[in-house]
């Protein structure tokens, strides 16, 4: 038995075919992967079946009955849920709030909290999902908030739940229990499809698995008789190295050196606190830590996006810690001192998203020339400059004049890095640069900030994931409470060593 | 994308035109009026004859001053609900020259006009600073402004500005008028006044400034993602204070288009005109675009002009043609005709599978 066929989807936007005459069979019980590249159109798809758009051409089938799906309602009442990448939930509300939020069943004119509790309850114990109806989501980890998200969909008698690329904001242990839950769920007869561009988690969890690249399907076939580098190839049309190649470092003068830095957040809390560091021309310098030890604010301030209380930033040689802005912001004048920043938020800072592709690409020098004549901008040089970027840099867009909005996370991202590093500055700094991002796209950019390491310059890489720092540094700082705490060499050390540190236990003397 | 997204807005925009008059017309009848004749009425009266389009163009002319005025803020992320108020002191000091200095014909018009936009400008000075230095709210700024420009205007008419006891001021020279005999004759003698180039000038001027300049870029960019501006080094407060203040110069010279070409005088108000309020309207039907903005403030003058002979040759009181606009604007603002549109698609896909 089928529990979804998808037959002949076609949807096309502006400029764009996002799915080609796509197919797609989903059978009841299974664990079905749906894999592909950021913007190759699986979400696209997925918002059809959830009735969020409508297709162009092609009908859908549930339970082989044939259905027009008018939206996320009509999806609910035919059984479909949706576990979406960014949870839709009431932060003050609390567990059985938020999943009844929509569904409201009254006895007499008032809600039975009581009785959907106990509900929630038992659908929680059912799956394994531990999850307490009372608690307050703001109260609750982001692991568990994803939980509520799947109770939302049991709660609305979901038999196929569509998870969207789920694992992105999880720790790896709360990626452990959620393929558990996964299996769980199957187990009880529901049908799951599971949007990812992470091959680990397709090969441990799910039965089959679509492939789809550029909004066509190219395969479909058993987890079971297949491995992740054919996966990989499949999806991304060639074959893809998992391994960063780059040759031993040659680092020479210093290009920045960080003295005693002390920054403080809005409320005067130091979140840099005495930290040091120093960064090589021609090395990789990598950040490890657990989020929110002053990783954000010591950029910021390196940057002359945030004030610095206290302390010395140098870049070659150059004291810019309380660099005037006589001309310009201090923002400015560090970016002209030869600075390249990839934002760890590209929507925040990055980009602006309502600017066509040719405005974000001059976003650092749109006021110099050949970009800009006098009080004018030179839109004719925009273009041209943006074309050989997008063109350079592979991003996958209809045109130039594309909104930044509408293009796809791997292709914001890849816009970013050739604008900063087509600058050619003396310091990269990469912070999260493949944060969200699938195998193509981040061997892509890890390539291009080997190289900028190559034509002798120096990069200091911030990034959460410990695979990325230790592939990629020639030497790795740890950050704790604002401070660095040790240095290991990448080549040696151990994810446990690593580990221990980015807890804040200090290498002893002598080890 | 962005052909489109223009697109959709004009379709938009007519189809929520189309349905604030079906509603006026409803209104109409349920108050026992003859909406065809009230309607037919209003075009004839404001478009038929060479004095009422004169008079009609005369009203649109600060409607898309005001308009651009909002539009500009807008685009800066700033809503700038003070146009009320730059007009009005932009109408006092316009009007101070044309009365208080003795210059030759053209030039005491510019001069007067500029200090009327500079006036409108630096009185939308202080909420673009106490913004951006601040983080003071600029609509409550705006809209305290707005009072204390009503009634210092009043203050300065009967204390200063006037004969003992006159309820309006003096003329203003014949020299510092905007209105010339070309172009009231050609109107049948109407109200109709160079305001209306200066309008369109400044609408491309907007235009220009935009999108065709290095300023235009950071005010757009700081209106998108201060975050982004910030980043690229732009100084954000320093894009809010100028935005503000040139949307402040276009009230103005609203302003001083009004006292210069309209009226000749000022006479002491007990109320707010409503033009500046207008301009809000305008900007939103017009999606803050400076060709949009020039048609919705064409349509909004028709309407105004329009319903006073409406009242005449139809016997529909004109607060009737404020109900149409009120819909207009409503149903722009709550995207009725997007979700028109979603709801035919819908049902023509229903019916072909």
């Amino acid at each position: 038995m089928n529990a979804v066929e998808m037959i002949g989807i076609t949807k096309r936007f502006p400029g764009i075919v996002a799915n080609d005459n796509i197919h797609l069979t989903v059978k009841k019980g299974e664990i079905h992967a749906l894999l592909g590249e950021n913007g190759a159109g699986k979400s696209t798809l997925m918002n059809i079946l959830f009735g969020l758009y409508q297709p162009d051409e092609g009908e859908i089938r549930i339970h082989e009955k044939k259905v027009t799906i008018t939206g996320p309602t009509m999806a609910n009442k035919l059984g479909i849920g949706m576990v979406h990448q960014h949870f839709m939930l009431v932060q003050p509300f609390t567990v059985t709030e938020n999943i009844i939020l929509g569904d409201e069943r009254t006895s007499s004119g008032f809600i039975d909290y009581k009785k959907a509790e106990q509900e929630i309850q038992k659908l929680s114990d059912q799956y394994g999902l531990k999850v307490n109806p009372r608690a307050k989501i703001a109260d609750i980890s982001v692991g568990m908030q994803q939980r509520v998200e799947i109770l939302k969909t049991l709660y609305r008698g979901a038999e196929i739940i569509i998870f969207d690329e789920p694992t992105a904001v999880l720790t790896p242990q709360e990626i452990d229990e959620l393929m558990a839950i996964m299996r769980n769920l199957v187990k009880e007869g529901k049908t799951i499809i599971f949007i990812t561009h992470k091959l680990k988690e397709i090969m441990s969890v799910c039965d089959r698995v679509t492939i789809i690249r550029r909004g066509k399907v190219i395969d479909t076939v058993n987890v079971a008789d297949t491995n992740e580098n054919q996966l990989a190839a499949l999806m991304v049309g060639r074959e893809v190295s998992f391994e960063v190649i780059k040759e031993e470092a040659k680092p020479t003068r210093t290009v920045l050196e960080v003295k005693n830095l002390v920054v403080e957040d809005q409320r005067g809390v130091p979140v840099v606190n005495g930290l040091d560091l120093e960064v090589r021309a021609g090395e990789i310098v990598g950040i490890a830590g657990v989020d929110g030890n002053g990783q954000s604010e010591l950029i910021e301030a390196i940057t002359g996006l945030m004030p610095i209380k206290q302390g010395k930033i140098s870049l070659n040689g150059k004291n810019v810690a309380h660099l005037k802005a006589d001309k310009g912001t201090r923002a400015r004048r560090i970016t002209e001192a030869g600075v390249g920043h990839i934002p760890e938020d590209r929507h925040k800072r990055g980009l602006v998203l309502d600017f066509g592709i040719n405005e974000n690409m001059v976003l650092q020098n749109y006021y110099q020339s050949p970009f800009s004549k006098g009080w004018t901008i030179q839109y004719d040089e925009v273009n041209k400059y943006a074309n050989r970027l997008i063109e350079e840099f592979d991003v996958r867009t209809p045109s130039h004049e594309t909104l930044a909005r509408s293009l796809s996370g791997g292709n914001q991202q890849k816009a970013i890095i050739a604008r900063e590093i087509d600058r050619n500055p003396d310091l990269l700094i990469a912070a999260q640069p493949t944060r969200g991002l699938d195998v193509g796209a981040i061997e892509f950019i890890h390539r291009r900030i080997v190289e900028h390491r190559d034509k002798g310059k120096a990069v200091l890489l911030v990034s959460f994931e410990l695979d990325e720092i230790l592939k990629l540094s020639d030497r790795i700082a740890v950050i704790y409470e604002g401070k660095i705490i040790g240095w290991v060499d990448p080549k040696t050390t151990t994810e446990e060593e690593l580990g221990l540190l980015m807890a804040g236990r200090a290498k002893k003397e002598g080890q | 994308m962005s052909q489109l997204n223009k697109q959709s807005t004009i379709v938009t925009a007519l189809i929520s035109i189309f349905l604030g008059i079906v509603v006026g017309a409803i209104a109409m009848q349920l108050a026992g009026y003859n909406a065809i004749t009230a309607y037919q009425a209003l075009f004839q009266g404001s478009l038929f004859q060479a004095f009422d389009l004169g008079e009609t163009i005369r009203t649109t002319t600060p409607l898309i001053l005001a308009g651009l005025s909002v539009a500009i803020a807008f685009r800066t992320g700033l809503f700038n609900i003070g146009v009320e108020g730059q007009m009005i002191i932009a109408q006092l000091s316009a009007l101070i020259v044309g009365i208080k200095l003795n210059l030759p014909p053209g030039l005491h018009a510019i001069v007067a006009v500029l200090v009327g936009g500079i006036a409108g400008a630096l009185w939308a000075f202080l909420p673009g600073f106490l913004k951006a230095v601040r983080g003071v709210h600029e609509v409550i700024i705006c809209i305290m402004m707005n009072f204390i420009a009503l009634y210092l205007s009043n203050v300065l008419i009967r204390n200063w500005l006037t004969e003992s006891g006159a309820d309006s001021t003096p003329k203003i020279s014949p020299n510092a008028s905007l209105r010339v005999d070309f172009l009231s004759e050609m109107f049948d003698h109407s109200r109709i006044h160079l305001g209306i180039v200066i309008a369109l000038l400044m609408a491309f001027v907007m235009y220009y400034l935009l999108w065709r300049t290095k300023l235009g870029y950071e005010l757009r960019a700081v209106g998108y993602n201060p975050y982004a501006a910030e980043y690229a080094g732009m100084n954000v407060k320093r894009n809010i204070i100028v935005s503000m203040l040139i949307s402040g110069f276009f009230a103005g010279l609203a302003g001083a288009g009004e006292v210069l070409g309209t009226h000749g005088y000022i006479a002491i108000q007990s109320a707010f005109t409503g033009i500046g309020f207008d301009g809000i309207a305008v900007a939103l039907l017009g999606a803050n675009t400076p060709i949009g903005v020039i048609f919705s403030a064409l349509l909004f003058g028709v309407l105004t002009y329009g319903s006073q002979n409406m009242e005449h040759m139809a016997q529909v009181p004109p607060e009737l043609i404020r109900v149409v606009v009120a819909a207009i604007i409503f149903f722009v603002a709550a995207n009725i005709s997007g979700k028109l549109l979603d709801v035919v698609k819908t049902k023509r896909r229903a019916k072909e599978s």
